[in-house]
């Protein structure tokens, strides 16, 4: 059995060759679609990965036990997940190790990984491994490399994740057989899934051809589209993706017959790299990293753009909106050293939204979440004075938060969305009703 | 002919209305009690008359109307969305709706252009409405009703903080407790509630033009009407207070209605709502308290082991010693014979003149005691200590903590762990070695537990102690989460809504209290993390549900001594009776006869806090004076003496000043981390040429100023006080204002990173968005790093160098004398504190560090505590001044803010020192202060010493700040007698 042995200058449980053999590897889930072919992609790497689909109230108990409860919500749910699962008797618990993301900045979600090692102190698991992703070098593991073969399934996973839930997402509203969008969606995850499971089938190639095949499977789902009212979602990463965190937040909006728009994962991981590149340029200094981040920008946003250019053969489906342009979008409202949580791409994402036919735009956070403070609530009153049809409604997520009140607060918000659109105010919006260049916007404060 | 129906369903009350062609015929008012379906089916069984024969349109709308709307089938309007159709159709001219209901507050801005509507409802953490008022009454002993009726005499308005009721009460309590006038009272409650409404809701637009009141509250409160109009510069014509408030949404959705197409006869609707099937169940269900009967008799058997004997006063001669406690909701009095026996005992609310209480009690005690009892010596602790024990001349008062230990320890002199939830208050603490090792108080945002019960089980028409029977037992008691009670009213809605029975509801309000007070108060992970010993008190585990309930939750038995509500008084007696007094100095039974108290509030001008004074004055012209923070009013001269970093180091930043410069005045928002970096800005803008202004000092003046234009109310205090800076700067009529972006500190090259956190680093960005005025200045918020101090250089002349007609050269000197004042200035604050440490090691004093932010310094955000510190004789200095001497080393969690590491250097150099302690202050909503005060915490703990939070917000009452400071030193000095005796 693997021995356990600690870092020396921090007396963490380092994850070894070993244990990369004989151990399971837990990881939380996010997006349900991207994060299967996610483990996927490291099972490929030899690592043996189990996703936690788990849910229930007791998940919460757990978090509000082992984690400050004044702590976001995210953390919560992600550690009291992971407690959970240790608890229930279906992992060997010589033989688990966690897995979690760590950002890096000035947010306190960097810190999730202390607070989960120090919830698994307390909770009698001590001896449990956790394993660091992030692309900032922090906490190396013997047993653990993000290699460049690796991150490039990554990114595919990113890809076809991203290209499902935005085609389900358009089709769902409208489909005429119930289902067929879901249905749709689990095909291709199994057959993803099954690709997957070999490293010859998941390529540049590759990829760039089943883009074509599952965006001609979708566009073969009969539909009757109507105009129906559209829904953006945006958000902290975790409440705005997870089913988990925001109560089934898309299923309750698909209840109510609108059409939801969620932005893509591709996006945030393209602004945590730009970021990189941008701030050398703001504060000065970290030459190679701003080269080294540059060229995985790029990277990035040319497969944003293959993404793109392969929806727009489809006059069906609506393709999102590039990278590049949201980032001058925001100019006139906050800055791009704003990096901090979801930064200025959260308000990039409304704006997006708004000047794409979504007016109406469900803000997510977690209670008192700090960025959100200015990215989000922050910029609403600014938002909406610059675009006059922008219908937004913040909304907080917690431990003790009452689905109800959630809800009642969306349903105005889509109240709202219909009234204005009965009485003709979007349709009769000009453009002089939006001001688009970033110098006017820099001066009019609202 | 057109008819129509509107159905509001509210939390608490139900309203009805029946138009037809546009003339209301019918309307009802009536409250619910939480039987939402068929009160709906008993009002339009009332309008039947004007329903036969019709067919008619139908739209539910409220709070509580969905579950009925969806179940019966019938059209839903969303509430704001109704007082919208309402608005647009009857009152077009209206620019804002404000409307408070029963657990709801509205604020709806019609854009007259558009036609458009944007509505802000309270969120989550809100109160300010009206089960908030009813509270606020109950607290009061008055009825709703009188509240408004004394209102109306107030001459006074008291600061209560507004943000929840849960708040407002820690503000309201110590006032009634020092005696303030209850007029005065009612009137700050409307107050209380205007403010939360324009600061929670209006977040960041102002309330301006012809505004609508809408709602119970302020349809039957003349007292919050009169606070609106006033507060918000409104006259007749401008404020609207309609006749139908009431139904205003009712109304509104019999005009939504019309735009459905679903038809109703009145025997289909009837039938409707006859056979809709109340919700299924979907909130969690927890076990059952008892399994039967059995279990319960053998708890009851159990827990009666726990008790003190009785001794008949009637039979008893010799002395005797009286013990009170003048908590905040009640006032308990014991009175113990030589061999700490029971022979008198009292337990009340206190109806909010405790004053009163007592000196009824005492006169009754002489009356009964009469020559044969001596009274040897009395003792009182609780919140009104102070003043009854000024009013009664009582011999001794002590801090509640210790008062609750002596007491337990008598139960159980192994006790290690005492948890007392009162009324307002949930306290808990570890006992090593006998001494007070470690104090939890609940924070202003969780407590209100045993009151909330109280409360609660009044509004659903019982008294605390039968409803809290009912839950015994309740088969599926209800899971009503573990936050603070705002969330708990409306997981109780949801409840209620599902159909869960008042029984499941009392045994989860029981079982929530418990895992408050666990998980959120104490944060445990397992028993063991309390102790072995545990012994609980208070009221409130008087309930044998809340008793069982946390049992339960902690897998073991404790001990719930039969007093449990007298402990606080019964430990004071205890203590009283060590001091060995022959006779107390109390107030004769002739004195207490005659025994008058007034009571009247002024303004201290001494000094800028302008704290409110409660002078009350006891016969034979006695005054006690309450309500202040340091000693001046009572004619003692403030502990100047003693070292205070907290002064000095703002002091300093007051005495910086602007030079007449060729580029004109520059202003600079005196908050968050320009705390920090002033001397930086100062040095660097005055070298280029720059009058540098800064705004005023915080205060609550200056808040308020700036409060309208709050986009989150969720945010931290020092952040929301940046609103009010800047609008002091634009008063003062500079025309370019500058506040930089910092997402990056200093690097001190103390943790594995530097960052500012996300508010401190991007609010100038927030700022600019909702503060419209600064479209009219030029407004200088660019992003700047202070880590790389070359790069600086470079990226400010790219900044300025155009702008001004700077040269790169100018901007490299200015920017060179910026570094070095920055530095001479830390080096000054760090000698002070060793200085201050000096001092206090020769003349043998303790020294707190008031460990926070560097914005902590600011008065208006730490009320004064440094003061109040001083006033207990210790020396008090920063995190900031100490910090390079300490070294925490490698610490548990990532070490990336500069602010941070110095708070656990500092806590480590304090670990070092004998005569050290550590107080960490905590703004609210401070997301990142959760992984700080663990560390330090575990920092501090793990080298044996104290620690101490204190969570700061706006509330302005320093009561409860108190008891922990009094208790800490308490338990210092216990801490250190032990270590003398061995």
């Amino acid at each position: 059995m693997a021995e356990i042995i600690r870092d020396k200058k921090t007396g963490r449980i380092l994850f070894t060759k070993e244990m990369k053999k004989e151990y399971t590897l837990l990881i939380p889930n996010m997006l349900p679609v991207h994060f299967k072919l996610f483990s996927k992609a490291l099972q490929m790497h030899g690592y043996n990965v189990v996703l936690l689909e788990t849910t229930g109230r007791q998940i919460v108990n757990e978090g509000l036990k082992n984690v400050h409860n004044d702590t976001c919500y995210p953390a919560l749910l992600v550690i009291g997940q992971m407690i959970d699962a240790l608890n229930s008797g279906k992992y060997d618990l010589n033989k688990t190790a966690l897995m979690i993301t760590q950002t890096g900045g000035g947010c306190r979600a960097s810190n999730y990984i202390f607070l989960l090692r120090k919830a698994l102190a307390k909770s009698g698991y001590e001896n449990i491994p956790v394993i660091s992703v992030n692309l900032s070098g922090m906490e190396k593991n013997p047993g653990f490399k993000l290699t460049l073969g690796l991150i490039k399934k990554l990114v595919y996973g990113i890809v076809y994740g991203d290209l499902l839930m935005l085609l389900a997402n358009q089709t769902r509203p409208y489909e005429i057989a119930k289902g067929a969008a879901d249905e749709m969606i689990d095909k291709w995850a199994a057959i993803l899934n099954d690709e997957f499971k070999s490293s010859k089938n998941v390529t540049y190639k590759r990829v760039k051809y089943n883009m074509d095949r599952i965006l001609a499977d979708f566009n073969s789902i009969p539909i009757n589209k109507t105009d129906k009212i559209k829904v953006g979602v945006v958000g902290e990463i975790y409440v705005k993706y997870a089913p988990l965190g925001n109560n089934n937040l898309e299923k309750f909006l698909q209840s109510e017959d609108v059409e939801v728009v969620v932005p893509g994962l591709m996006d945030f991981v393209i602004f945590k790299v730009d970021n990189r590149v941008v701030d050398p340029t703001i504060y000065g200094g970290g030459r190679i990293k701003h080269f080294v981040a540059s060229k995985f920008e790029n990277y990035l946003l040319g497969w944003q753009n293959d993404m793109i250019e392969a929806i727009k053969k489809y006059p069906r489906f609506t393709p999102p909106q590039s990278f590049l342009k949201t980032k001058e979008m925001v100019k006139g409202y906050v800055g791009y050293g704003n990096k901090m949580g979801e930064g200025w791409l959260l308000t990039g994402e409304m704006l997006e939204l708004v000047h794409s036919g979504t007016n109406n735009i469900v803000c997510t956070q977690p209670f008192g979440c700090l960025p959100n403070h200015v990215a989000g609530k922050g910029m609403m009153k600014k938002i909406k004075a610059l675009n006059p049809t922008a219908n937004i409604v913040a909304i907080d997520y917690d431990p003790g938060a009452t689905a109800i009140n959630q809800e009642n607060r969306i349903k105005l918000m889509i109240a709202n969305a219909k009234r204005m659109k009965q009485s003709g105010i979007i349709e009769n919006a000009t453009a002089e009703d939006f001001i688009t260049t970033a110098e006017e916007r820099e001066k009019t404060t609202v | 002919m057109s008819v129509s129906i509107g159905i509001d369903i509210g939390s608490t009350t139900a309203k009805v209305v029946v138009s037809k062609n546009d003339e209301i015929v019918f309307r009802k008012y009536e409250r619910h009690f939480s039987q939402v379906r068929q009160k709906t089916l008993e009002i339009i069984k009332e309008a039947k008359e004007h329903l036969e024969g019709e067919t008619f349109k139908v739209a539910i709308s409220g709070s509580a109307g969905l579950g009925v709307a969806k179940s019966a089938d019938i059209p839903f309007v969303q509430e704001v969305f109704a007082t919208g159709e309402l608005v647009r159709k009857a009152l077009p001219d209206t620019d804002v709706v404000i409307e408070l209901g029963g657990e709801d507050a509205k604020i709806i801005f019609f854009d007259k252009k558009t036609g458009g509507f944007e509505e802000r409802m309270n969120g989550s953490c809100a109160g300010g409405t009206g089960a908030f008022i009813d509270q606020m009454a109950t607290l009061l002993n008055v009825t709703p009703t009188e509240l408004d009726e004394l209102s109306r005499d107030h001459k006074f308005i008291y600061t209560i903080a507004s943000r929840c009721g849960v708040f407002a009460k820690s503000d309201i309590q110590p006032l009634l407790n020092q005696g303030a006038g209850k007029s005065d009272i009612a009137a700050s409650i409307f107050q209380a509630v205007v403010d939360q409404t324009i600061t929670g809701l209006a977040q960041g637009k102002s309330i301006e033009g012809k505004v609508l009141f809408l709602g119970g509250p302020l349809f039957f409160f003349s007292g919050l009407r009169e606070r609106f109009v006033e507060t918000l510069n409104l006259n007749e014509d401008t404020a609207i207070f309609p006749e139908f408030s009431l139904y205003a949404v009712s109304m509104g959705s019999a005009i939504y209605a019309q735009t459905e197409q679903k038809t109703f006869t009145y025997d289909e609707l009837v039938e409707k709502l006859e056979n809709a099937v109340d919700e299924t169940i979907s909130t969690i269900r927890l076990p059952a308290l008892f399994k039967d009967e059995a279990e319960y008799e053998e708890f009851v058997e159990r827990h009666k082991k726990a008790t003190i004997d009785t001794v008949e006063l009637e039979n008893y001669e010799g002395k005797a010693y009286i013990g009170i406690d003048c908590g905040s909701t009640t006032t308990k009095l014991v009175l113990i014979d030589e061999n700490c026996n029971i022979l008198y005992e009292y337990y009340n609310s206190n109806k909010g003149n405790p004053v009163e209480i007592v000196r009824e009690q005492l006169c009754h005690l002489y009356e009964l005691c009469g020559d044969k009892i001596v009274i040897a010596g009395s003792a009182v602790t609780g919140y009104g200590e102070d003043l009854i024990k000024n009013a009664f001349n009582i011999d001794a008062g002590l801090v509640e903590t210790m008062a609750h230990l002596k007491a337990a320890a008598y139960f159980n002199p192994k006790v290690d762990f005492v948890l007392d939830i009162g009324g307002q208050d949930i306290k808990c603490f570890k006992i090593k070695n006998g001494v007070i090792d470690n104090i939890v108080l609940n924070e202003a945002c969780s407590s209100g537990c045993g009151s909330f019960v109280e409360t609660f089980a009044k509004s659903m028409g019982y008294d605390a102690k039968s409803f809290a029977k009912l839950g015994l037992y309740a088969q599926n008691p209800v899971d009503l989460g573990s936050r603070c009670t705002v969330f708990m009213n409306s997981s109780v809605k949801q409840a209620q809504k599902e159909g869960a029975t008042i029984e499941d509801i009392s045994a989860g309000l029981s079982i929530s209290v418990t895992k408050n007070a666990i998980y959120k108060v104490i944060r445990a992970a397992s028993p063991k993390d309390l102790g072995e010993n545990i012994v609980v008190q208070g009221g409130t585990f008087l309930s044998d549900s809340i008793l069982r309930s946390f049992e339960k939750e902690i897998g073991m038995n404790v001990i719930r001594p039969s007093i449990s509500g007298l402990m606080g008084a019964y430990g004071a007696a205890l203590y009283v009776k060590e001091l060995h007094l022959e006779k107390s100095d109390m107030l004769n039974d002739e004195q207490l006869k005659n025994f008058k108290h007034t009571s009247k509030t002024v303004s201290c001008g001494l000094c800028n806090n302008k704290c409110n004074l409660t002078i009350n004055t006891f016969e034979g012209n006695r005054k006690y004076i309450s309500g202040n923070r340091c000693e001046r009013p009572l004619g003692k001269k403030e502990n100047n003496d003693l070292p205070n970093l907290f002064a000095y180091k703002l002091e300093k930043i007051k005495a910086l000043k602007g030079a007449e410069g060729p580029l004109g005045k520059i202003g600079i928002p005196l908050g968050l981390n320009m705390y920090e970096n002033i001397p930086f800005w100062h040095t660097f803008l005055t070298e280029l040429g720059f009058e540098v202004v800064l705004s005023d000092i915080s205060s609550r003046t200056l808040y308020r100023k700036g409060q309208h234009t709050i986009p989150s109310d969720t945010v931290c205090y020092p952040a929301k006080l940046m609103h009010g800076h800047i609008e002091s700067l634009l008063e003062k009529g500079v025309k370019r204002i500058f506040y930089p972006c910092m997402p990056y500190n200093f690097d001190e090259k103390a943790g594995d990173n530097y960052y500012n956190c996300p508010v401190v680093a991007y609010y100038p960005e927030l700022l600019q968005a909702n503060i419209d005025k600064l479209a009219e200045v030029e407004y200088l918020n660019g992003y700047f790093g202070l880590h790389r101090p070359r790069d600086f250089e470079k990226k400010a002349y790219e900044y300025f160098g155009e702008r001004f007609s700077l040269s790169a050269k100018q901007i490299k000197e200015a920017s060179r004398k910026a570094f070095d004042a920055y530095e001479m200035w830390k080096a000054d604050i760090r000698l002070k504190g060793r200085q201050a440490m000096e001092f206090a090691k020769e003349n043998s004093l303790q020294v707190i560090v008031l460990a926070g932010r560097p914005y902590h310094i600011d008065p208006e955000i730490n009320h004064g505590i440094d003061k109040m510190l001083t006033s207990f004789n210790l020396c008090v200095v920063t995190e900031d001044a100490v910090a390079d001497l300490g070294n925490a080393g490698k610490v548990n969690v990532l070490n990336q803010w500069t602010y941070h590491s110095r708070l656990y250097n500092a806590a480590n150099y304090v670990t070092t020192q004998d005569n050290m302690q550590l107080i960490q202050l905590v703004s609210f909503g401070c997301g990142i202060d959760a992984i700080t005060t663990d560390e330090v915490r575990f920092i501090l703990e793990s080298k044996d010493k104290l620690y101490t939070q204190l969570k700061i917000d706006e509330i302005n009452n320093l009561g409860a700040i108190r008891i922990r400071i009094r208790s800490l030193l308490a338990a210092i000095r216990e801490k250190e007698a032990k270590r003398q005796n061995g």
